[in-house]
């Protein structure tokens, strides 16, 4: 029977059979993930649970991305605690200094993840990974926990949505505009309980980086899992980052529930205005909104290809006077690069505020909180109420390119009409 | 597993902060939340409840947050399954993890009414309405599933195996 890629991976890590949706299957798990808000709460049931040591020491990763560096000492005694956790467990992957990177851009640059894996995280942006052909999935802080000491979890195999993608994309579009046009159209529920699986023409054109940035928001239209194949692309992005890896794609005739149709042919640059990502509109649109803050960071697009685009707009460029634009590479891999490339050198001279990789603001953790009545846009993932920073602030979110103009213009603009 | 007891009927979406609110996660006590559950929907709803009654809900019943609070109450409370047109997803892990028995129905759900006397047979898949005469099928709880809730939620479960022994190769 031809599979999607959501039963295909999952049929090769249990015994159970997963060839339909609605059927429960336990599954082996390929990497278990948590951070510094969410690891805490999975070591107190690691330690109601009795258990003595994880699984495999090598297939935990333990990231200490969310409030550090440390904003507090509430944030600082979290981070203690894991770190002891990490050390008492003889943890491989822990990362919390010099080190340490916002998770979903950190562990695929490591070779963390790849192509076929099963990865459970305690972070609802763990589906990322399917960017690169893993099925990947947030989930509770106890069943983390039970992950941890077993290494295999539970899942209901979910139905699939497939979107196939056709058409070309215009200056200035990318994959965080397809991803918001795919959001506005299924809504914040239009995935529950359901995976989205990526295809078509456009998708080869779309880079590994691009890819995760679309998998990393399936969670925004309520979804399970977000999936792309393994391409040629995939693989050598996996051997970059000194891990084997096999092209890997759903079957042909497999069961969809949906097929959603989405022409890049002719699109703008997408806005998410507040106060959900699903209210989404042409970037033209909201030409004139004024903006006290842009944000270039975080899981979703602080990637180089995402600083490179920003740059490309601030070069030459002076950041709008008493707004602040602030810029977080993701990993230190990435901010060593921008380094190299002269993307920091671009950021500073626009006067840019260049910091470490955080997750930070995008959460309204640290380095770029709100204030009653202000407005950011970001290239970040979600623009809940309060999401930020005050409950009275607003997120909009975009992609890096439509981020550096707003920054420029002191309000949203179209990167081609500054 | 057969339970016997009285349908509470609820309606759709309803949400994590209905099932207990915020202002009650100081605390992890069964106890406690129980007699709480559904404070955020109707206060003094608990009250209605007799140990092993069951809650019918409507769609995406457990929506919003993560909390793993909102099984407990509803566990606390004595109710040991729910039956709803569906489920979101984090509330239906977090409902098996925490031994709580959810039993997915779609419209059939409608054909339980408030006060009805139900007995649900959780491996044959069949939820009996006594005062109706009318019998609701639904996808019996699978082996692996109710070796979960035979040992009462993750927790126990994951610790039954560490004492047997048994970790994944």
């Amino acid at each position: 029977m031809p599979n999607t890629l959501a039963e295909k991976i999952l049929q090769a890590h249990t015994d159970d059979d997963a060839s339909e949706a609605g059927r429960i299957v336990r599954c082996r798990v390929s990497l278990v993930l948590a951070n510094d808000i969410t690891a805490p709460l999975a070591i107190k049931s690691f330690r109601a649970m009795g258990a003595k040591r994880v699984f495999d020491r090598d297939r935990v990763a333990l990231v200490c991305d969310h409030f550090t560096p440390n904003k507090d000492i509430d944030s600082a005694e979290q981070v203690r605690l894991v770190r002891e956790f990490a050390q008492e467990m003889g943890v491989t992957h822990y990362f919390e200094g010099g080190d340490v990177g916002v998770e979903h851009a950190l562990l695929p640059e490591l070779g963390l993840v790849g192509p076929g894996d099963v990865v459970v995280g305690a972070d609802s942006h763990t589906c990322t990974y399917g960017g690169l052909g893993a099925f990947a999935t947030g989930m509770g802080s106890t069943d983390i926990a039970a992950a941890m000491v077993l290494g295999e979890t539970w899942f209901k195999v979910p139905p699939t949505i497939r979107v196939e993608m056709s058409g070309t994309l215009s200056p200035f579009v990318g994959a965080k505009d397809l991803i918001l046009a795919v959001i506005g159209r299924t809504g914040v529920s239009g995935a529950l309980y359901k995976a989205l699986e990526f295809g078509g023409p456009l998708t080869s054109a779309l880079s590994v980086e691009g890819r995760m940035t679309m998998a990393n928001m399936a969670i925004e239209a309520g979804g399970k899992a977000g999936l792309f194949p393994s391409d040629a692309k995939t693989v050598a992005y996996c051997k970059a980052a000194g891990r084997h890896a096999e092209t890997l794609d759903a079957d042909p005739g497999a069961t969809y529930e949906r097929v959603l149709m989405l022409d890049a042919t002719g699109m703008e640059p997408q806005v998410a205005c507040p106060h959900l990502p699903d209210n989404v509109k042409p970037v033209g649109e909201l030409k004139g909104l004024r903006l006290d803050q842009t944000v270039i960071g975080s899981c979703t697009n602080g990637r180089i290809e995402d600083l490179r685009e920003a740059a490309a707009v601030l070069k030459g460029r002076k950041v709008k006077k008493n707004l602040r634009c602030v810029v977080l590479p993701a990993t230190p891999n990435i901010w060593r690069q921008a380094l190299k490339e002269g993307l920091l050198e671009i950021f500073m001279e626009s006067g840019c505020i260049v910091g470490p990789p955080t997750c930070g603001p995008c959460l309204g953790g640290h380095m770029g909180i709100l204030a009653k009545g202000e407005r950011s846009l970001a290239t970040t993932n979600r623009n809940f109420k309060g999401r930020m920073g005050s409950l009275e602030s607003e997120v909009y979110l975009c992609n890096p390119a439509v981020a550096a103009a707003g920054a420029v213009a002191g309000e949203i603009i179209h990167p081609a009409a500054l | 597993m057969i339970i016997t007891g009285k349908a509470h009927k609820v309606g759709d979406h309803i949400d994590t902060d209905a099932i207990i609110p915020a202002r009650f996660l100081v605390t992890t006590d069964y106890a406690v939340l129980g007699a709480n559950c559904m404070e955020g929907l109707e206060p003094g709803w608990v009250k209605r409840v007799k140990k092993n009654d069951i809650i019918v809900g409507g769609e995406n019943f457990g929506c919003g947050s993560s909390r793993e609070h909102a099984p407990i109450a509803i566990l606390g409370a004595g109710i040991p399954v729910v039956v709803a047109k569906s489920f979101a997803r984090i509330f239906y892990r977090n409902g098996f993890n925490m031994g709580l028995t959810l039993l997915e129905v779609g419209e059939d759900a409608d054909k339980l009414h408030d006060g009805d006397q139900l007995e649900v047979d959780t491996e044959a898949g069949v939820i009996h309405n006594t005062t109706t005469g009318q019998s609701v099928r639904c996808a019996p709880v699978p082996p692996s599933m109710q070796e979960l809730l035979d040992a009462g939620g993750l927790v126990s479960y994951v610790k039954t195996r560490l004492e047997q022994g048994v970790h994944s190769k």
